[in-house]
């Protein structure tokens, strides 16, 4: 079995992010920039499976600049056995995204398309079902376990009125949650390993799609300040704040 | 699995800061132009290049001149040249000028650039990776590794995903030991490996005890109109009394940012001082609220520096390897620059290396390492200003200051120190008098706009640190924070830590000393100045700790 994981380079979640003073977007100068975690947890889940004997081949792939080579390393290193790189600037939407992803599945023919459910820099949550519908493959999201069995594979899904388990026939593509699994780290053998293995560069002109946004950014802006906390002594007290000033009860 | 594996190199360089960067790079030079293939890896416990590095700093360029002459033309980020360079003498409301002429040419900036040192050490590690230096950011080297004749032969990268414990995770990964001719330790001030070999080998025996600044800089957004795009200034006196040495910087960088700093000696000796306390009140001085006012607070960070100067420069070389940049101490105090000399001490030692790698060498002591090292520029830099750090510690702020002007004019015009070499006296952490014996400080109250708490300040320093892993600040002795330092020194841990690690915490009458590694910046002040000599700061898991 043959497994594609989507990769995408994000600000690093530890790292506190800011507008730029004009409005245009989130400012990325000289920002550590990371694997989107939920896609680790999906590249993860792929390398145990191949580990578990139950995957050959786990390509990683990325859509982005230059340095999304190095998120892609970092995926080697975690245990991916090849990257692709379809070099891409800019702002790239959820749609061209899953337009590119599907070319690189028909040209790889995995069996598996295993991603993260969302990135955590624009929290879209679409790639992954724009793939499944454009390939016409059935899907799973917000996967937190994943069994497969031949040519089947049964994922439980994290739903609001408790776990719900779908069975879907191969190829498929499965979205990743936060509770899959932990991310291993990477030794640094294996980072040493990862320098050697393969890394393929494409352009989204070779793939024939436009990346063109076709959605217009208008202004990003910070969420407003929270208030400061204030400790009230008694109950009663609170009680009356909540009717009288919030005017929650 | 688990196994640790091992790797001979030629080279380990632990640390890629500007000492250990710029040894890579001449190592790799020399290999080139000699055709020797060397193998050269640099080790980096920050999450990636930069990230541990409190960037904000003035630039000679010296050193990267003759490392990489052709800077400029590979778009070094080294752009916005020294415009203009004030210096003051502050007290409570009013700021005194120094006019430039007074000033000996040393403390002058022309031809000095404001730049981010972390950017400046990312596209150092660039040019190293493209010359085939392996960097390996997120690595942190450990332990040290000795032979069986007790000489360094390289250094053991930590473990990744140990519980609290010390027990694996289900995400462990082993660590690994990097076996090397030799190993170059490039770790900052106060480095953890540094000072094991310091007192391993006895380095520092002839030398006089290591001096410390810890240094808190913020940058700002500030209003376009009062930004002075390459403006350098340099203040002394205010908040500080004299008895306490230090002093500010504010530098105008790019996009509208000002970095602004405090630095405080940590030879204090009122355990109330807080240097956190100093830096929030420094910026309340009428001058510098009026250029803040109405701008936002970007960044924090905070790290220990050198500042004793040439005559606390330990012995460099010990059985396979060397201390590099300042790990060893090249801070010019004075001129308030230590990066030209890290680099220098940097490219002297591959120098040093290189021969001996190409006489067949390892795991022996660099023949020579001291001259080449230290004579040279650095010791052109050092040497005349080797009186400062000792006059201002006897005479406090203002005398020492007109003093160190008289010695270094006269070490300018006449070649000489009417004072000689004045001895430095004791170490940092035997400076403090007993609290009651000191004047209590308050500290106003933070704004939340001009001035912050500790804890709004760290979260700025983009700190990530799994909480399940050994705590890396170990006390050596537990009861000493409570049975000591605690009815001695009102525990001045609580006020000099930056970050708010350490705490007093009473349950029921009870007080006992609570450790947030979590937040700690890695700036080594606990391990320098606790009065007990009781905090052993050792690394934690690769990775963790801020993102400047």
């Amino acid at each position: 079995m043959k497994i594609v994981v989507p990769i995408k380079r994000v600000v690093d979640p530890n790292v506190k992010i800011r507008v730029k003073p004009d409005g245009s977007g989130v400012d990325l100068a000289s920002v550590k920039m990371a694997m989107n975690p939920f896609d680790e947890i999906a590249l993860e889940e792929a390398v145990r499976l191949k580990e578990a004997g139950k995957a050959d081949e786990v390509v990683a792939v990325s859509i982005g600049p230059q340095q999304a080579q190095e998120t892609l390393r970092a995926a080697l290193a975690i245990g991916a056995d090849r990257a692709i790189l379809v070099r891409c600037e800019g702002r790239i939407e959820p749609l061209t995204v899953a337009k590119l992803l599907r070319i690189i599945a028909e040209r790889e023919a995995p069996d598996l398309v295993l991603a993260g459910k969302q990135a955590i820099d624009d929290d879209s949550n679409q790639t992954g079902q724009m793939l499944a519908g454009l390939l016409g493959w059935p899907q799973a999201t917000f996967a937190s376990a994943i069994v497969v069995d031949g040519s089947n594979v049964e994922v439980t899904r994290e739903v609001d009125q408790g776990l719900m388990t779908l069975s879907l026939t191969l190829p498929a593509v499965i979205t990743a949650d936060l509770r899959l699994n932990e991310p291993r780290y990477a030794s640094l053998p294996s980072i040493m390993k990862a320098k050697k293995k393969p890394l393929e560069e494409l352009s989204p002109e070779e793939l024939g799609i436009d990346v063109a946004p076709r959605l217009e950014v208008l202004e990003v802006s910070e969420p407003a300040a929270r208030k400061a906390v204030r400790m009230v002594s008694s109950v009663d007290e609170l009680l009356l704040k909540l009717k009288e000033e919030a005017r929650v009860l | 699995m688990t196994e640790r594996e091992s790797m001979p190199v030629d080279v380990v360089v632990v640390g890629a800061g500007p000492s250990g960067l710029s040894t890579a790079i001449r190592l790799k030079q020399m290999g080139d132009a000699a055709g020797t293939d060397l193998s050269i890896v640099v080790l980096e416990k920050a999450a990636e290049i930069g990230g541990h590095i409190v960037s904000g700093a003035v630039l000679d360029p010296a050193a990267l001149d003759s490392l990489i002459p052709d800077w400029r033309q590979r778009g070094a980020p080294v752009t916005i040249r020294v415009s203009s360079d004030a210096f003051s003498y502050l007290t409570a409301k009013r700021r005194f000028p120094i006019p430039g002429i007074v000033l000996p040419k040393a403390l002058h900036n022309d031809g000095n650039y404001i730049i981010s040192l972390g950017d400046l050490c990312r596209w150092l590690a660039e040019q190293a990776e493209a010359m085939g230096i392996d960097v390996y950011p997120g690595i942190a080297a450990s332990d040290l590794l000795y032979g069986e004749d007790g000489a360094v032969i390289g250094v053991a990268t930590g473990d990744m995903g140990v519980d609290r414990n010390g027990q694996p995770k289900p995400s462990f990964a082993p660590g690994m030991d990097l076996l090397a001719r030799y190993t170059v330790i490039s770790e900052g001030a106060h480095g953890a490996l540094a000072k094991r070999l310091i007192a391993r080998f006895a380095l520092a025996a002839d030398s006089a005890p290591q001096k410390y600044g810890i240094g808190i800089k913020e940058i700002w957004e500030i209003d376009p109109a009062r930004h002075r795009l390459g403006h350098v200034e340099h203040t002394l006196g205010w908040p500080l009394t004299e008895d306490t040495n230090g002093g500010g910087f504010i530098y105008h960088g790019a996009d509208n940012t000002v970095q602004i700093g405090f630095v405080v000696h940590l030879n204090y000796s009122n355990p109330h001082l807080s240097p956190f306390g100093e830096m929030q009140r420094y910026k309340t001085h009428p001058s510098i609220r009026a250029l803040l006012e109405g701008g936002k607070r970007v960044g924090y960070s905070a790290r220990a520096m050198t500042s004793g100067g040439w005559q606390s420069i330990p012995r460099l070389a010990f059985p396979g390897g060397v201390l590099a940049g300042c790990s060893a101490g090249f801070m010019n105090l004075p001129r308030i620059k230590g990066i030209h000399n890290a680099m220098w001490s940097g490219i002297k030692s591959a120098e040093a290396i290189f021969a001996a790698l190409q006489a067949g060498r390892g795991g022996d002591t660099v023949a020579n390492l001291a001259e080449m090292v230290v004579d040279g520029p650095i010791a052109d830099d050092l040497k005349p200003v080797r009186n400062a750090k000792p006059l201002l510690s006897r005479f406090g702020t203002l005398v020492g200051m007109g003093l160190i002007g008289l010695d270094l004019w006269c070490n300018q015009l006449f070649k000489l120190s009417p004072f000689g070499t004045l001895r430095l006296d004791k170490p940092d952490h035997a400076t403090l008098r007993p609290a009651r014996d000191a004047k209590p400080i308050h500290y106003p109250k933070p704004d939340g706009k001009l001035t912050f708490d500790r804890l709004s300040s760290v979260y700025l320093a983009n700190i990530s640190h799994d909480e399940d892993q050994p705590v890396h600040l170990r006390l050596r002795d537990p009861n000493v924070p409570v049975s000591r330092n605690l009815p001695l020194y009102d525990e001045p841990a609580q006020r000099y830590c930056p970050a708010g690690v350490y705490e007093i915490v009473r349950t029921e009458g009870e007080a006992r000393l609570q450790i947030n590694a979590a937040n700690c910046v890695h700036c080594k002040t606990c391990d320098i100045k606790d009065p007990s000599q009781n905090i052993d700061w050792v690394l934690p898991e690769g990775g963790s700790g801020p993102n400047y």
